[in-house]
């Protein structure tokens, strides 16, 4: 049941039946107490009287017993119509029935010497005062019987719960419409957030609110300016890349253009021949772009034994053609690797973006190193090139996504090292750039087990 | 008439430059802020095509040290961030026209022909001289009545001419309105070109002031 209002409405309306079924059955004992107590004096009080009447000798003994039905409950007032008999026997102490009152059983009424007792006669339960008179030698016994008593108490409490009864479903009504209302902030905001349009990401009045809920608005303004952050950076991002592909569209648009304009074939040639190098250049972006996408909002979900050299080898071997157009040649060298968990997919893509960058900077004919090495666990794999280097200008923003180095020739997507820092993010690893101290740059990632 | 493209992406760049060449104008590339910079410090660009995102920062900057330098040169600003915002930002700078990425080669010639006379002070798109009407987007014209085309390199010197009638243009200020940075120039391209110009207009219509170059002759009508 996952309803506030039915579970607020549910515990009042328990807890009040708690207490007020407490509160009768306190009531009832209480008065059930109250009427012993008052009905066991009254007891008390004939037997003494009985017996005091005989021993005076006013009264015969044998006679003795019929003048007590003259005591009776028959007050006026609330308690009107309890006629309220008391039964009285007279025994002589060797245990033969001198007299009884009219109503009294034949059978005696207590087995007790003297005093107060509740016995069970002729299957009635009897509550009885018995008085030994010595001087006569004689035994009364004035009783009761306990059905009367308990009519009494029990119309005493129906009283008192019969009305109560009938005012429960006022005050179950009243406690819905009170948690209804308790429950209106709650509600404000609920209908405040659902008629909101999708790029409503204005935060919710929280000093309007009542304290109890404060911490929920609180919680969704922050929430509101973390979505608003996100999304103020992917349009960022998608107008960078609507610059990024609409440039290299532009280019192609205008040469085609050119190729009509043109009335010699060598510049239509050349035109169509940017074309093509157009086209391979968007869907290079295009691809890059994806990559980005898929880094961005990949779960590291794959975490398997990862074999390092086989993807480093992998990755070569696709790039191996890239790399032999510029007499680049790749160096693999590994020392004391062991499987590691972690994503071969997101190392791969990583590592492919920084081999490639590195074949890209190499200068022809020279050679790009790739190290492979473990360390406490941790993996360390070594990228080195004899390129340019990363300028120092440019050091701090190289990751930047769409930054091109002051040294790019403008072909490249931007991407790649950004691709490959959220990659090794992603994994939880670091990458570092370090300029070789004879030339060129060591780009290192450092993969800790996932 | 000398254009300063400023793009960095070499397949644009390279289309612009071209593009425009075969429209009549005489393109010059730039590809980052500094040269743009340096190559409008040297002045004499009819207008100027300006990427708005450039390697080292903003064609915005470029067009705002320029407006603070008092250089009126037109300039229309390319760019794919054709979001309203950035056009308002863009033309509030002082860029008098904006295209959006990927545009028509036809429409950046035709814009920048607008700009060019909106800076002349001229409402009309032809020029006139002596009898002739230039249609400086078709590059062609009509001179006594009669139709007349002229190849892009005649009409970069014609063009140059009529900007200025009477006043005196040397040849090295001719071979510059005729190429591009990049272009090697011929020894007498400018002669060769002059040439044709008098057999399609007249020989009397340019005149060559001996030592100094070649203006319009007087105008009679």
């Amino acid at each position: 049941m996952n309803s506030i209002r039915i579970r607020l409405f549910l515990i009042l309306l328990l807890a009040t039946g708690v207490v007020w079924l407490s509160a009768f059955l306190w009531i009832q004992q209480s008065t059930r107490a109250e009427v012993e107590r008052v009905l066991d004096a009254r007891l008390a009080e004939s037997g003494q009287m009985v017996s005091s009447l005989i021993s005076d000798r006013r009264i015969d003994v044998a006679r003795a017993a019929t003048v007590v039905p003259e005591f009776e409950f028959a007050e006026d007032g609330p308690t009107a119509g309890y006629s309220h008999r008391l039964s009285c026997q007279i025994w002589s102490l060797d245990g033969v029935l001198v007299g009884k009152s009219g109503s009294a059983p034949a059978e005696s009424l207590s087995g007790q010497d003297a005093g107060f007792s509740s016995n069970i006669v002729d299957g009635e339960e009897w509550r009885v005062y018995t008085v030994i008179n010595e001087d006569l030698g004689v035994r009364v016994m004035v009783g009761d019987s306990h059905t009367v008593r308990d009519r009494l108490v029990r119309d005493v409490t129906t009283g008192l719960v019969l009305p109560a009864l009938m005012v429960l479903p006022i005050l179950a009504g009243l406690i819905w419409l009170s948690v209804q209302r308790g429950l209106l902030p709650l509600d404000r905001l609920a209908n405040g957030l659902s008629r909101r349009s999708a790029d409503d990401l204005n935060p919710v009045a929280v000093w309007t609110m009542p304290r109890e809920i404060r911490p929920v608005g609180t919680a969704l303004n922050g929430l509101f300016s973390r979505v608003g952050a996100v999304r103020e950076r992917e349009k960022a991002f998608t107008s960078f890349a609507a610059h990024e592909l609409k440039t290299p569209l532009a280019g192609i648009k205008t040469q085609a253009q050119v190729a009509m304009m043109a009335s010699d074939d060598a510049t239509r040639t050349s035109a169509l021949r940017r074309i093509q190098h157009g086209v391979d250049r968007t869907d290079r972006m295009v691809r890059q772009l994806l990559s980005l996408a898929s880094v961005d909002g990949a779960e590291v979900g794959q975490k398997v034994d990862v074999n390092i050299v086989a993807i480093v080898r992998d990755v070569a071997d696709d790039l191996t053609r890239l790399a032999a157009a510029k007499g680049v040649s790749l160096e693999i060298s590994e020392s004391g690797t062991i499987p590691i968990q972690s994503d071969p997919i997101l190392l791969a893509l990583a590592l492919r973006n920084v081999i490639d960058n590195a074949i890209a900077v190499a200068p022809d004919g020279s050679k790009v190193e790739i190290k492979i090495e473990m360390f406490e666990a941790r993996l360390q794999i070594r990228v080195m090139d004899r390129g340019p280097g990363i300028a120092d200008c440019d050091r701090a923003r190289i990751t930047d996504r769409f930054f091109r180095g002051a040294g790019s020739n403008g072909d490249g997507s931007g991407l790649g090292l950004a691709i490959v820092e959220t990659a090794v993010k992603r994994l939880g690893g670091q990458l570092e750039f370090t300029p070789r101290p004879d030339g060129g740059e060591v780009v290192s990632m450092v993969i800790p087990q996932l | 008439m000398r254009i300063l493209i400023v793009e960095d992406d070499a397949t644009l760049a390279d289309g612009l430059s071209v593009g425009l060449r075969l429209s009549g104008f005489t393109p010059e590339l730039v590809t980052t802020c500094a040269d743009a910079d340096e190559a409008l410090a040297q002045g004499g660009f009819a207008a100027v095509v300006l990427d708005i995102m450039l390697p080292d920062g903003s064609g915005l900057d470029v067009l705002s040290r320029m407006r603070g330098k008092d250089d009126r040169t037109p300039i229309l600003l390319l760019t794919a961030l054709d979001q309203v915002r950035d056009r308002i930002a863009g033309l509030d700078l002082g860029a008098d026209d904006y295209l959006g990425k990927p545009f028509d080669l036809d429409e950046v010639t035709a814009r920048l022909r607008s700009i060019v006379r909106r800076a002349e002070g001229r409402a009309q798109a032809d020029l006139q001289w002596n009898g002739l009407s230039v249609d400086p987007a078709r590059m062609n014209g009509r001179h006594n009545d009669r139709d007349i085309e002229f190849s892009p390199r005649e009409f970069a010197i014609l063009r140059a001419l009529l900007e200025r009638p009477g006043a005196i243009l040397s040849r090295s200020a001719l071979e510059d309105r005729l190429y591009g940075w990049q272009d090697g120039v011929e020894s007498n391209a400018v002669e060769v070109h002059i040439h044709k110009l008098r057999a399609k207009l007249g020989a009397d219509f340019i005149q060559t002031i001996r030592g100094a170059g070649y203006k319009l002759a007087k105008d009679a009508s």
